[in-house]
């Protein structure tokens, strides 16, 4: 009986534990996105301040004019961006992360957590490599994928065109339940622009292209700091990739006109940041002056548009594109760049990748980790970008199929695990932080699904 | 025979230089004794020219077929199309079908094309047919879009006409000579911006044809978006998307090169469907092949000979693959990383076609390498093979029935098809 309730009681302190836990959890992840948040808007406002340039301004006539004139065409001739900078980078979110600390820690429930020895130091749960197994069981060995099973030494008829007739069926009856069913084992390339349209329920009426045109409109109108910064980002990144610089245009057209987009405010509701607030001139703090800035409240990072990029693959009317880049922003990128407990947010994602490498390639994580080469720090810009300009394109639209399917971003550290798995031969000998980069710098050749497959089920552990 | 291959080149190019060194062969000069000279087309032309007289032995190759000009120059690539049509169609053959406004079914992917000034007053009429159109003017002997423009009126070439009083005897020389085709004023967009296909095929003998294509092939894309407007006709950088061109252009970045892999043309797959991206890709292949089908009786099959060809193909916007033009010397100039390695790939898959085994070659070897040495390449047109199925297996699919299941793989990949009509 005093066992029972000893137990009893232990269990109870534990649910209380949890309990409290996820309110400290809930103002960890409020007091440190307040804080960086506030490192943001600051860094914003300052560069505002140095280069003289408001926040926002209405555009001249002139002005307006030209620009629409050259809408389809802004890549070329832009304005001089030597000045701006990108206002945070993705190694400055990490070190963010690093940082965050759970001052219950100490009392943590998990044990095994005090011998975790990656950077981050929130203890929040995360699957293993059973439970992964589980739920992405339709990547088992048995299962057919495409990726994998369609390439040119594999007869079609043993997997490929039933899939492929499948995924027609799927498209016909319109069910979208289905087809996050059926893109579990990856799409064909035909089918995939309309599959993810019906998976994210993205039809576009004329409402729809109305809307994007009203968005086109505002741009015209009206010149915002952040625009500049969406250009640099743009010609630091797309401009320069192997792959998506044929659609530099595009991107402008989206990212300039998702900035304006006050219903991506919206998420925010299930997002524990908050949109930036900047106040009018002369009236800071007062809060009926309180506008949210950007419009959409997202202020875009380095390497921001390579979200958009993949798409560009699929889709090429500007409205359609925009409703698909917006529709998974708002379900799957935002989480990337943003503090939360949740399991697809970036510190869970972070901790995953540490936790599977720790687990079950500990020899590589020690060795990594002696040499000053904590795999995170690696690691981290594969994740952000949800791999986007470190795949060639094919690899990584399977690799979205994915996400898409499980509704889920636990795919990236799975997959970035299984890259270390992959080049860990390699990666023993370096012996500096810069030689790991070097194993790791050209992903381009790499086919995501053997990989995952090897990893996830293959792998003796 | 042990020993090592003796090689020379007159090309000073690194991505050839490191594949005969990693091979251990040794570098010889020209008057020695070698057996493997990578010689630019300058000197072919000497070394099977009449006058020198040279002999090659059975343990030389050379990396051209001595008059590969019938392919590789613009008005006999043309001469010999229209010849190889004009022959098929005599004999009634199914391949040299018509439709109703006559023009051909399965061979029209040439431009529209005439010789100046020889054919001058024929392109006179064909241009008053329709005035609004544009031209493209080209020299025949000359390379990397030198001397290429644009017209679209009649007085732009007054100098070519053969009654212009301007015209001397010089004119008359293969110097002067210039093709001029229908301009592709449609080019197939991505980005709103025109491009081309460099595709490598290479070719160990003609006669029975066996052909290879590499398929890491690329598009060459202009940094400027593409207008038809007549305002714009001057401006290369719109036009033409010759790389020694674009490079000189304001955009022009030095990283991507303004070059997509063939693989990324999963683009057109995603945005227009399977069905009329494997028809384009086998449409390619099938011009590819009848333009060496053309060339094949007319060429000098010396067995001491290879040839990797430089392919240039504008698809337009209706998904219409066009054969502008082959080159015999394709640029082993890399504009960036990765196009050093694709070519440097490329003379390391070829050389392993052409020379089996690294060892110095017999010229009277069968020139049927095995499959492990493909490397990138894959079998474009076998014709003994072809010969062993049965030659009406080319007809039944050239008129217009499905192509099977191989024929429609998917293209998410980039690789070429082994296509149905072999």
């Amino acid at each position: 009986m005093l066992q029972e309730e000893s137990d009893l009681s232990l269990t109870i302190a534990q649910i209380v534990q949890k309990l409290k836990g996820s309110n400290l959890y809930a103002q960890l992840e409020r007091q440190a996105w307040g804080s960086w948040e506030k490192r943001i808007l600051k860094s914003l406002n300052s560069m505002c301040t140095e280069l003289s340039i408001p926040l926002a301004r209405k555009r001249p006539v002139g002005e307006q004019k030209e620009l629409l004139n050259k809408w389809n065409e802004m890549g070329t001739d832009e304005p001089d961006l030597s000045l701006f900078r990108p206002v945070y980078a993705p190694k400055d979110f990490l070190e963010v992360l690093i940082n965050l600390r759970n001052p219950n820690y100490e009392n943590g429930d998990s044990l095994s957590f005090r011998t975790h020895l990656g950077l981050i130091q929130v203890p929040l749960k995360v699957k293993d490599i059973p439970e992964l197994k589980e739920f992405f069981v339709e990547l088992g060995l048995t299962t057919g994928q495409l990726g994998i099973d369609d390439s040119t030494q594999v007869p079609p008829e043993l997997f490929e065109n039933e899939h492929v007739r499948i995924g027609q069926k799927v498209l016909v009856e319109q069910d979208s339940a289905a087809a996050q069913q059926y893109i579990r084992q990856g799409s064909p390339t035909a089918l995939r622009a309309e599959l993810w349209a019906l998976i994210l329920n993205i039809s576009s009426q004329p409402e729809d292209i109305l809307y994007y045109e009203q968005l086109k409109t505002n741009v015209i109108q009206h010149d915002l700091l952040v625009d500049s910064l969406i250009y640099k980002d743009v010609k630091l990144t797309a401009s320069n990739d192997d792959y998506y610089f044929v659609f530099e245009d595009y991107l402008y057209q989206v990212l300039l006109c998702f900035s304006r987009d006050t219903s991506v405010l919206a998420h925010f509701a299930y997002n524990s940041a908050s949109p930036p607030k900047s106040y009018i001139r002369g009236k800071l703090g007062m809060e009926e002056y309180a506008v949210f800035y950007p419009p959409n409240g997202v202020i875009p990072f380095h390497g921001f548009s390579m979200y958009v990029a993949p798409l560009c693959f699929l889709y090429h009317e500007p409205s359609r594109l925009y409703q698909m880049f917006r529709e998974m922003y708002v379900r799957f990128f935002f989480r990337l760049h943003s503090i939360s407990s949740h399991p697809s947010g970036i510190v869970s994602l972070c901790l995953l990748f540490e936790t599977l490498l720790q687990t079950y390639l500990p020899q590589l994580f020690y060795h990594l980790r002696e040499i000053g080469a904590q795999p995170l720090r690696i690691s981290f810009k594969w994740m952000v970008r949800a791999f986007s300009g470190y795949l060639a394109t094919d690899q990584l639209l399977l690799l979205w199929d994915r996400i898409l399917g499980y509704n889920s971003l636990e795919i990236l550290p799975v997959l970035a695990a299984a890259v270390f798995a992959f080049r860990a031969v390699n990666l023993m000998e370096v012996t500096s932080l810069a030689a790991a980069e070097a194993v790791l710098a050209d992903l381009s050749t790499l086919k995501v699904m053997p990989l995952l497959q090897i990893f996830l089920f293959a792998t003796v552990t | 025979m042990a020993g090592k291959v003796k090689w020379v080149t007159d090309i000073e190019k690194s991505v050839l230089i490191n594949n005969f060194e990693k091979r251990g062969w040794i570098q010889v000069t020209e008057n020695e004794d070698w057996n493997f000279y990578w010689m630019s087309v300058q000197t072919i032309r000497n070394v099977f020219s009449v006058e020198t007289g040279y002999r090659l032995s059975d343990d030389q190759i050379v990396n051209h077929f001595p008059n590969h000009y019938e392919l590789t120059r613009k008005d006999l690539m043309v001469k010999n199309i229209k010849r190889y049509r004009k022959e098929l169609e005599k004999e009634g053959s199914p391949l040299a079908e018509k439709d109703e406004n006559g023009k051909y079914l399965y061979l029209d992917f040439v431009p529209v094309t005439y010789m100046l000034p020889a054919d001058y007053n024929l392109f006179v009429e064909e241009f008053r047919k329709s005035p609004s159109s544009t031209w493209i003017m080209k020299p025949c002997g000359k390379a990397q879009g030198k001397g290429i423009f644009l017209i679209n009126k009649l007085s732009q070439i007054k100098k070519w006409s053969r009654d212009s009083k301007t015209s001397s005897f010089v004119s008359q020389s293969s110097k002067e000579a210039y093709v001029i085709s229908l301009y592709i004023n449609n080019p197939l967009l991505i980005g709103g911006r025109k491009f081309d296909l460099r595709l490598y095929v290479l070719v160990s003998t003609y006669r029975p044809l066996r052909c290879y294509m590499y398929k890491l092939g690329f598009c060459r894309f202009c940094t400027v978006k593409y207008t038809p407007s007549t305002s714009e006709l001057d401006n290369m950088f719109v036009h033409l998307t010759n790389v020694a061109i674009q490079k000189h252009g304001e955009d022009y970045n030095h990283i991507h090169g303004g070059k997509w892999t063939v693989n990324n043309l999963l683009y057109l797959e995603s945005t227009r469907g399977k069905e009329v991206t494997s028809k384009l890709f086998d449409e390619i292949h099938w011009i590819i092949v009848q333009s060496l089908k053309a060339v094949a009786p007319v060429m000098n099959n010396d067995k001491h000979c290879f040839e990797c060809y430089g392919y240039d193909i504008i698809i337009d916007d209706r998904l219409k693959p066009w054969l502008i033009e082959v080159n015999a010397s394709p640029s082993l100039t890399s504009s960036t990383a990765n196009d050093r390695i694709l070519k440097y790939n490329l003379i390391n898959d070829t050389l392993n076609i052409a020379v089996p085994n690294g060892e110095i070659p017999d010229c009277k070897w069968n020139k049927s390498p095995p499959k492990e040495v493909l490397g990138n390449y894959e079998i474009l047109y076998d014709e003994e093979l072809a010969q062993g199925d049965g030659a009406d297996r080319e007809l039944r699919s050239r008129s217009g029935q499905s192509l099977g299941s191989k024929g429609g793989r998917s293209r998410d990949s980039g690789r070429t098809v082994l296509t149905t009509w072999k």
